[in-house]
């Protein structure tokens, strides 16, 4: 269970994607997100699918891996979908049991709200399969160097992230190892009240946490042996640089734009 | 090795004591007046019972501790000079006994760049040096998998790798086989020997496995802050009652061969691995028939 989290997975492969600077990826994913949100129909919301489904066919992630990286939020995405169809108000009313009232309007804000979920985390999972860690928080540094004006340490933040999404795997296999462990003692999770469920946690937390901040310490001493004094005089073994094809990708990002806000206008006559 | 007399010390201990509660004098002293030379190029072994202070030991050398009393001095350099620290830590490269609190990147190749990057190498040489320092450890091919799928042994080649790409002309080892299976912990000491042949590097290898201290140039031998044994695996192992005193085992040959002298045949002393240690008892065997 706790080995389906795929938070910044990396998914080896050579294809346009994988080339694609990282900087102008992060760009064209963080407005790819914005429009999402600015999808107003089904006509807009369905020009996104169909592009974030080629998009994930140029990427070559095969699509286990993204069904994957949705597994974990299946439960957000119905829930938000079950709200939103009895929530809504008007519309034409299509059944009703006891107090709920299930209505076309409701079906449609739900499929759409849904649809907006999973292809807000595909395409977002589309950029971290498809950018090593690394390239993913040097360009997150570089992005953010502005910001170095309001004094905010912008390599620290990113070396953060980077141990952080390094960490990740390390700790998912200590909790596993650690829940084991309780098991074999006789602990329970499954049952019991949500109090005394909570209680069994802790059992896991603070050995969790302990061995967390031992790692820290060792991990330390292990970047100051290698010389690691901060980000000044620090140089990168890859280079980032913006070819054509990236100005391309900025190009076609601009297009997208504008024909979400077409499509929205609703000029086709729909809903 | 017999122009290594003249060469001066890589690194040099001189009347070393350090304890962690630094103001009082009161508290035991982890390392107690430690005299120690080290020459280029050697391969040393470091034994020790738990709590000898055989990691303090190795956290003087390169700075991460400055000894209280005493001087380390690394390639002509005094590690308590804070201006020297960074020269100092290119000089001697270190390897952790845990291999996942030592990776940084999640990519193979990142992290090896990781020491070169720090030191401000240029783009395209730090690109040579981590694919050498790769094929060095034999892990080229894995250069694009993430660490934290590879098995223990792969892991701390990347680690040993890592200090490789930043040209340390010393490495010191702590305890690195402690995780690993047999095969692993093989590979990872096959690999520190190859280095030390091939490229004069030396090594500084702590560790609790006697087969691997048999076949280091010299042994260490570490008690209570104190090293009580120094000399070539051979001389340490054939005084079976000191090494046990200070708490440890001796290689399985040199056990035998000492209970077998005991008993009154006639062995010679410090045989160290099963197959001198056949030849020894046959020879013995021959001559009492
Ligand atoms: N950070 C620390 N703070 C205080 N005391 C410490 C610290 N690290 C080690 N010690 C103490 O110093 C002594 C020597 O420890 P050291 O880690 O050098 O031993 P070691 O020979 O490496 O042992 P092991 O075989 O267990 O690794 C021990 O008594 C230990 O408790
Ligand atoms: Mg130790």
């Amino acid at each position: 269970m706790i080995r389906d989290i795929t938070i910044g997975r990396y998914f080896p492969g050579n294809s346009l994607l994988h080339r694609l600077d990282p900087r102008m990826k992060t760009l064209v994913v963080f407005a790819m997100i914005i429009m999402l949100f600015l999808c107003k129909n089904f006509y807009s919301l369905g020009l996104m699918a169909l592009v974030i489904f080629i998009l994930s066919l140029i990427s070559k992630v095969p699509l286990k891996m993204l069904l994957k990286s949705l597994k974990p939020l299946i439960f957000i995405v119905i829930f938000t979908a079950v709200l939103n169809i009895f929530y809504t108000q008007g519309g034409q009313e299509l059944f009703k049991f006891w107090i709920f009232k299930v209505s076309d309007k409701g079906i449609y804000t739900a499929v759409f709200m849904a649809t907006r979920i999973i292809l807000l985390v595909t395409v977002s999972s589309l950029l971290t399969y498809t950018t090593t860690p690394t390239s993913l928080t040097d360009a997150l540094e570089k992005l953010m160097s502005p910001l170095k004006v309001f004094k905010i340490e912008v390599h620290t933040i990113a070396m953060m992230m980077t141990l952080a999404l390094r960490f990740i795997p390390t700790l998912i296999e200590e909790i596993d190892r650690i829940m084991n462990a309780q098991k074999a003692r006789g602990a329970d999770w499954e049952s019991g009240s949500l109090i005394s469920r909570a209680k069994a946690l802790i059992p896991i937390l603070v050995p969790l946490f302990i061995s967390s901040f031992r790692r820290a310490y060792e991990l330390a001493f292990a970047m100051e042996c290698r010389c690691y004094t901060g980000g000044q005089g620090r140089t990168r073994m890859k280079q980032m640089k913006m070819r054509f094809p990236d100005f391309s990708t900025a190009a076609f990002a601009l297009l997208l734009f504008s024909a979400i806000i077409l499509l929205n206008l609703n000029f086709v006559g729909v809903i | 090795m017999q122009d290594s007399n003249i060469k001066n010390p890589i690194i040099e201990f001189v009347d070393v004591s350090f304890s962690y509660e630094a103001e009082d004098d009161g508290t035991q002293k982890v390392l107690d007046k430690i005299n120690l030379s080290i020459k280029p190029g050697e391969f040393i072994c470091i034994l020790g019972h738990n709590g000898s202070g055989k990691s303090t030991l190795a956290k003087l050398t390169n700075a991460i501790y400055v000894p209280q009393k005493g001087r380390v001095v690394v390639d002509g350099k005094d590690t308590a000079d804070e201006n020297l620290v960074n020269d100092i830590r290119q000089t001697v490269g270190m390897v952790f006994q845990n291999p996942d609190n030592q990776i940084v990147a999640t990519i193979v190749e990142d992290d090896v760049a990781f020491g070169p990057e720090n030191l401000g190498v240029a783009p395209e040489e730090i690109r040579q040096r981590v694919d050498k320092a790769l094929k060095d450890v034999g892990m080229y091919d894995y250069r694009h998998h993430e660490p934290h799928k590879l098995s223990g042994g792969q892991k701390q080649r990347i680690a040993i790798a890592g200090i490789l790409a930043m040209q340390t002309k010393c490495m010191v080892l702590d305890e690195p086989t402690a995780m690993l299976d047999p095969v692993g912990r093989a590979e990872v000491f096959e690999t520190v020997m190859r280095l030390n042949k091939d490229f004069g590097i030396t090594v500084i290898f702590i560790t609790h496995f006697m087969e691997e201290a048999v076949k280091a140039e010299r042994v260490l031998v570490m008690d209570d802050g104190k090293i009580v044994q120094d000399g070539s695996p051979r001389e340490v192992f054939s005084d079976v009652q000191k090494i046990k005193s200070v708490g440890l085992d001796v290689p399985q040959a040199s056990e035998l061969c000492y209970r077998l002298r005991k008993a009154g045949i006639d062995l010679p002393p410090g045989m160290l691995d099963e197959e001198e240690c056949a030849n020894a008892i046959i020879k013995a065997a021959e001559d009492i028939s």
